[in-house]
């Protein structure tokens, strides 16, 4: 096995995306809303599509602007269909996201010279490319450091993102644990909900442009549950799950390299197999987190230390 | 007074139990997580009586039922319906759930949530039929509210979906009955209603669990209670267990809930 | 490096459509082609099945579920490949295929439950992971496959994903048989379902196996995704399963009914949409059927008979505005009644000062002037100048009943608390009705007794919640 500047362009790159997805993603598991970057991630469609037929160019920036629109408007039409019609917000994510790929779809396929386009390459990405693409390079030292497009957009991400999280740390904290609450404290609870929906839009639709939705997908749930079994403690929950994310996107990367040789094939997608990742991560934390893992709880339901080993205060 | 007090297990030996209570549990520990909700309880019901179950909130009173139904697992402990297993004797009991256990938003009717009683018996596969309906339906009446059989459940007001359940409960026609909070926020008249048939229910020798949070009727509703609080604080006879020292000692240091226990016992009228 | 998703963008241009004639729509309508008849028919079972299988989904309120599953089916396609091609063939043998996503499919569903029940993870998170993590290890297993050597993996995935316009016999076959399976477990197990969706908890102190039939209900949408997968596409049977289930929900009250719509919704969705895409060039089917889908859901969520927001908001503003004249013209004879009793007189239709009107309850002169608009349009009031009014003939009759009514309701609801409780949201205009007849004459009674010439709602007027509210 060899290992290049590019390999640890990638890397940082997937270490990168981990760090802008566990900041939202923590919030989105709390709030029980974890399928929102799935659904975002394929909602954006349209916003894709009609952003180049309006502008007739593949420039990143409008299709930026407008996959990032169409995101926070799955969160919108999400919300008025459940309050609306009284529907499961399941339920009406599902309808929504599903609705809006479709129509994607047929925006692309009644423009484009050829129908064969795949519903499922939405999903894919190749962060092994991304580091093709150099958007800055400078001197330190003796050697160049060229540093990659995709490192810069998700760099800024996980900056934005953490701008957000330390500003309103607060606010987001009692909106995610009682949103009722919040309002008697004069806490815009609403306003919480879209921000933080802006924050998984602009979050899903920047890094599924450069390294493909999946690890988004992956990035936002998985290490915030992982973390979720080891803290009580939010900020904790925070920091672990960009940590747990970034171990994720190194070790996703070694293993992709490592093992298709092993089992005789020529090589693998680094995308998929951070993701794969993040699952065996979560497992581990699964079976083995030190208060809330399923050994423990196994163990301890048959060792439960009695409270009444003492003598008792009132008797 | 002759109230007995459990405050270890080793108070009480296991072969004390009666082979004929209703329901006798024998060294029952529930854990969730590393956290013990109930811990080493021990007793044994007699047949007949109203029993209420009383503690602050996150006793573990739920708890209790729950394990008792085999709904949660248990750290040790046993439970048994009239001598066997709770598996074994299903059909005997009946279970009232916490109303809010549901969704009130379910495409049903009244009176398919009652005839939900009945599904044991009806068996697999087999569809509800006329008859079934026609108990379901009586069951509905006994609770007051037959003319509401064919609502559906999210158009009814909160005591009457509390007599639905009670109703399905009714259907099953159980000799044993769990019924978790069934007057938890209910209006005066269904208060009265189900206060009624719990007393029928007695009166037909059944015997009835209820978990109840309001000090100031417990005397007055109840002829056996279980004061708990992760333990059996107390339990027995009401007039020999509902004591201010008792309810000092399940309650704790809560001031309010102590000044609204002062005010329970001022309302015991002792024969 | 252009994405995937844009490199599909990079070769758009705009071609018209060419309009199929009215002999072709005829002939796609009636099923005439033994292709479309093969691919509408499919499409339409499928739409029948997952519409089933989607109530109890929904009302499970587990309906990212299908979701999950489509994802987690990815894996199973590419190790069928690899199992199959090793065993010697091409590997692309479809029930093969189908089976491999059925086992990864399955496998997925039953982590996202042991996941649930063993940890403090929600259900939403444990179905994110699944999702997520199975569908990436899809990639890796695909992306391994398709740099294989001996290599007719190529296409391999297209085979799976919506390639509704080549669907063959077999495809039809296997459909036909999915759909007769979820029917006929929908019936048998109807009541079963119900408690299972509707009250988890006593169905297990029941004795029922809770948990087997929760996967007896996740294999259904299971075996319903595996085949739609290629009839419509990963992310397309997702939403086969979830909108005509939420649709079909805003036209009824009942469980049955509810089934047998969703069902329809479906199967209507499936035959339009392959139909449509079958008469216009550059129409993906599995796009059209669900697009067919949500405007049936549009539709409902507005104009459904029972849960529509038409119809609510409706409902609450006829009843904003009966409640409305009620109160008006109650105050209206009661302040009648108090300044005829001054003298003496039995009440009658005089004419009293506006003024006394908004003092009657606080009421802002607005709101009155609006309810009196509506009277006057009603017929319910003879002439108001903006200083006096009164009411016409029908207006005094009228009132006088509301009042009676009122009264009576009150009398009874105070008297008779204890049976009250059950009647509490009826409606107090409709007393006959409600009551029995010794029942009103009992009321009616203690009315001319106690014959309440000041009601007590001089008194606290918060008090006066209106009985008549319906639920
Ligand atoms: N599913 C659960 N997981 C973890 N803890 C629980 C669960 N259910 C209840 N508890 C805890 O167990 C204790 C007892 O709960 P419960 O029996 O519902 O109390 P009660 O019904 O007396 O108010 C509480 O402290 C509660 O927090
Ligand atoms: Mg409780």
């Amino acid at each position: 096995m060899t290992w290049f500047v590019d390999d640890t362009w990638i890397v940082i790159i997937g270490a990168l995306t981990a760090i802008a997805c566990a900041l939202p993603g923590c919030f989105l598991v709390l709030r029980q809303m974890s399928m929102m970057g799935d659904a975002i991630s394929h909602a954006v469609l349209p916003g894709l599509a009609i952003a180049f037929l309006v502008t007739g160019e593949r420039a990143s920036f409008t299709m930026f602007i407008g996959a990032a629109v169409v995101g926070v408007l799955t969160a919108v039409f999400t919300q008025w269909i459940s309050s609306l019609g009284k529907v499961d917000r399941g339920a009406s994510m599902g309808i929504v996201f599903t609705t809006l790929f479709a129509l994607g779809l047929l925006l692309i396929v009644q423009a484009a010279d050829h129908v064969d386009l795949d519903p499922g390459c939405v999903l894919y990405g190749a962060i092994e490319m991304t580091t093709l693409d150099v958007a800055w390079e400078f001197q330190l030292g003796e050697t160049w450091i060229e540093v990659p497009r995709a490192a810069m957009v998700l760099g800024s991400v996980a900056l934005f993102n953490l701008i957000i999280v330390v500003a309103f740390f607060k606010e987001l904290k009692i909106s995610a644990f009682d949103p009722e609450l919040a309002t008697t404290q004069g806490i815009n609870a609403n306003f919480m909900h879209y921000l933080l929906m802006t924050q998984v839009a602009v979050t899903t639709v920047a890094a599924f442009e450069v390294v493909g939705s999946i690890i988004v997908i992956a990035m936002l749930v998985t290490p915030a549950a992982t973390a979720h079994l080891l803290t009580d403690r939010l900020g904790l929950m925070l920091l672990l799950s960009a940590i747990i994310g970034a171990l994720a996107a190194g070790l996703g990367h070694l293993l992709a390299i490592v093992i298709p040789p092993l089992i005789g094939f020529d090589g693998t997608t680094t995308s998929g197999m951070m993701a794969v990742t993040t699952g065996l991560l979560f497992v581990l934390a699964w079976l083995f987190a030190p208060r809330y893992g399923w050994i423990s709880r196994l163990v301890s339901r048959k060792d439960v230390k009695s409270p009444f080993s003492g003598p008792l205060p009132s008797d | 007074m002759k109230t007995k007090s459990y405050n270890s297990a080793k108070t009480l030996p296991a072969d004390d139990h009666s082979p004929q209570a209703p329901l006798s549990i024998h060294d029952l520990t529930v854990a969730y997580h590393r956290k013990p909700v109930l811990w080493d309880i021990d007793l044994d019901i007699p047949e007949g009586k109203l029993v209420g179950i009383v503690g602050p909130n996150g006793a573990g009173k739920s708890t209790l039922i729950k394990a008792c139904l085999d709904l949660i697992p248990t750290a040790s402990g046993l439970v048994q319906v009239y001598g066997q297993p709770y598996k074994k004797q299903r059909a005997m009991v009946g279970y009232v759930p916490q109303r809010e256990s549901v969704d009130w938003d379910f495409p049903v009717s009244a009176l398919d949530v009652v005839t939900m009683g009945l599904y044991r018996d009806i068996g697999w596969f087999k569809t509800v039929r006329k008859k079934h309906k026609e108990i379901a339906r009586s069951a509905l009446d006994r609770v007051g509210i037959a003319h509401l059989a064919d609502r559906q459940i999210s158009q009814l007001s909160g005591g009457q979906q509390q007599r639905v359940f009670l109703a399905r409960a009714l259907a099953q026609d159980a000799t044993l009955y769990f019924m978790d909070e069934p007057f938890a926020a209910v209006d005066a008249a269904t208060e009265r209603a189900i206060v009624t048939l719990l007393k029928d229910l007695k009166n037909q020798g059944k015997t009835t669990l209820v978990v109840h949070h309001d000090l100031a009727t417990v005397s007055q509703y109840f002829d056996w209670v279980i004061l708990l609080n992760m333990r059996v604080v107390a339990a027995g006879p009401t007039e020999e267990v509902f004591t201010a020292e008792n309810l000092h000692r399940t309650y704790g240091g809560k001031l309010t809930l102590l000044a609204e226990a002062g005010h329970a016992l001022s309302q015991i009228k002792r024969p | 490096m252009i994405p995937p998703p844009l490199a599909a963008l990079t070769s758009l241009h705009d071609t018209g459509a060419d309009w199929p004639s009215l002999d072709v729509v005829w002939r796609v309508l009636t099923l005439q082609d033994y292709n479309t008849r093969l691919v509408v028919m499919s499409t339409m079972i499928l739409g029948l099945a997952s519409g089933l299988v989607g109530c109890f989904l929904l009302l499970r309120k587990r309906s990212l579920m299908g979701d999950a599953l489509s994802h987690a089916t990815l894996p199973g396609i590419g190790l069928a490949f690899i199992v199959m091609a090793s065993m010697g063939g091409t590997g692309k043998h479809l029930v093969g295929l189908l089976v491999g996503a059925t086992v990864t499919g399955v496998i997925g569903v039953i982590m996202v439950l042991v996941v649930r029940n063993t940890s403090r993870i929600k259900d939403d998170a444990a179905m994110g992971i699944v999702l997520s993590v199975f569908f990436g290890l899809g990639m890796v297993v695909l992306s391994m496959v398709l740099s294989m050597p001996s290599g007719h993996a190529a296409g391999l995935e297209s085979f799976i994903y919506g390639k509704t316009a080549s669907m063959i016999m077999q495809d039809f076959l296997l459909l036909s048989g999915v759909a007769a399976i979820a029917l006929l477990c929908s019936l048998l197990l109807l009541k079963e379902f119900t408690l299972l969706c509707f009250d988890e908890g006593f169905g297990r102190s029941q004795g029922w196996p809770i948990h087997g039939l929760d996967i007896i209900l996740l294999g259904l949408v299971a075996l319903v995704t595996v085949v739609g997968l290629q009839a419509v596409g990963l992310i397309l049977i997702i939403a086969f399963l979830i909108t005509p289930a939420a649709a079909a929900r805003f036209w009824t009250n009942d469980l049955r009914n509810m089934l047998i719509l969703s069902a329809l919704i479906g199967g209507v969705s499936g035959w339009c949409g392959a139909s449509i895409s079958a008469l216009l060039p550059r129409l993906p089917a599995g796009a059209v059927i669900v697009l067919v889908a949500a405007a049936f859901f549009v539709f409902s969520l507005f104009f459904g008979k029972t849960r529509g927001v038409v119809r609510t908001r409706l409902a609450m503003y006829r009843l904003k505005r009966k409640v409305g004249r009620q109160h008006l013209l109650r105050a209206v004879y009661e302040i009648q009644e108090a300044a005829c009793a001054e003298t003496g007189k039995p009440p009658a239709n005089i004419a009293i000062p506006f003024r006394d009107l908004l003092l009657h309850r606080s009421w802002s002169p607005a709101h009155v002037r609006q309810d009196l608009r509506r009277a006057k349009n009603e017929d319910h009031i003879d002439q108001f100048d903006g200083q006096s009014l009164r009411l016409s003939e029908s207006g005094f009759g009228e009132a006088a009943r509301i009042t009676r009514n009122h009264r009576l309701w009150e009398i009874f609801l105070i008297t008779h608390a204890d049976i009250a409780a059950s009647h509490v949201d009826r409606d107090a205009d409709s007393v006959e009705h409600v009551l029995s007849p010794d029942m009103v004459r009992e009321l009616e009674q203690r009315l001319d007794l106690d014959s309440i010439p000041e009601s007590p709602h001089y008194i606290s007027p918060q008090k006066d919640r209106p009985h008549d509210m319906v639920r």
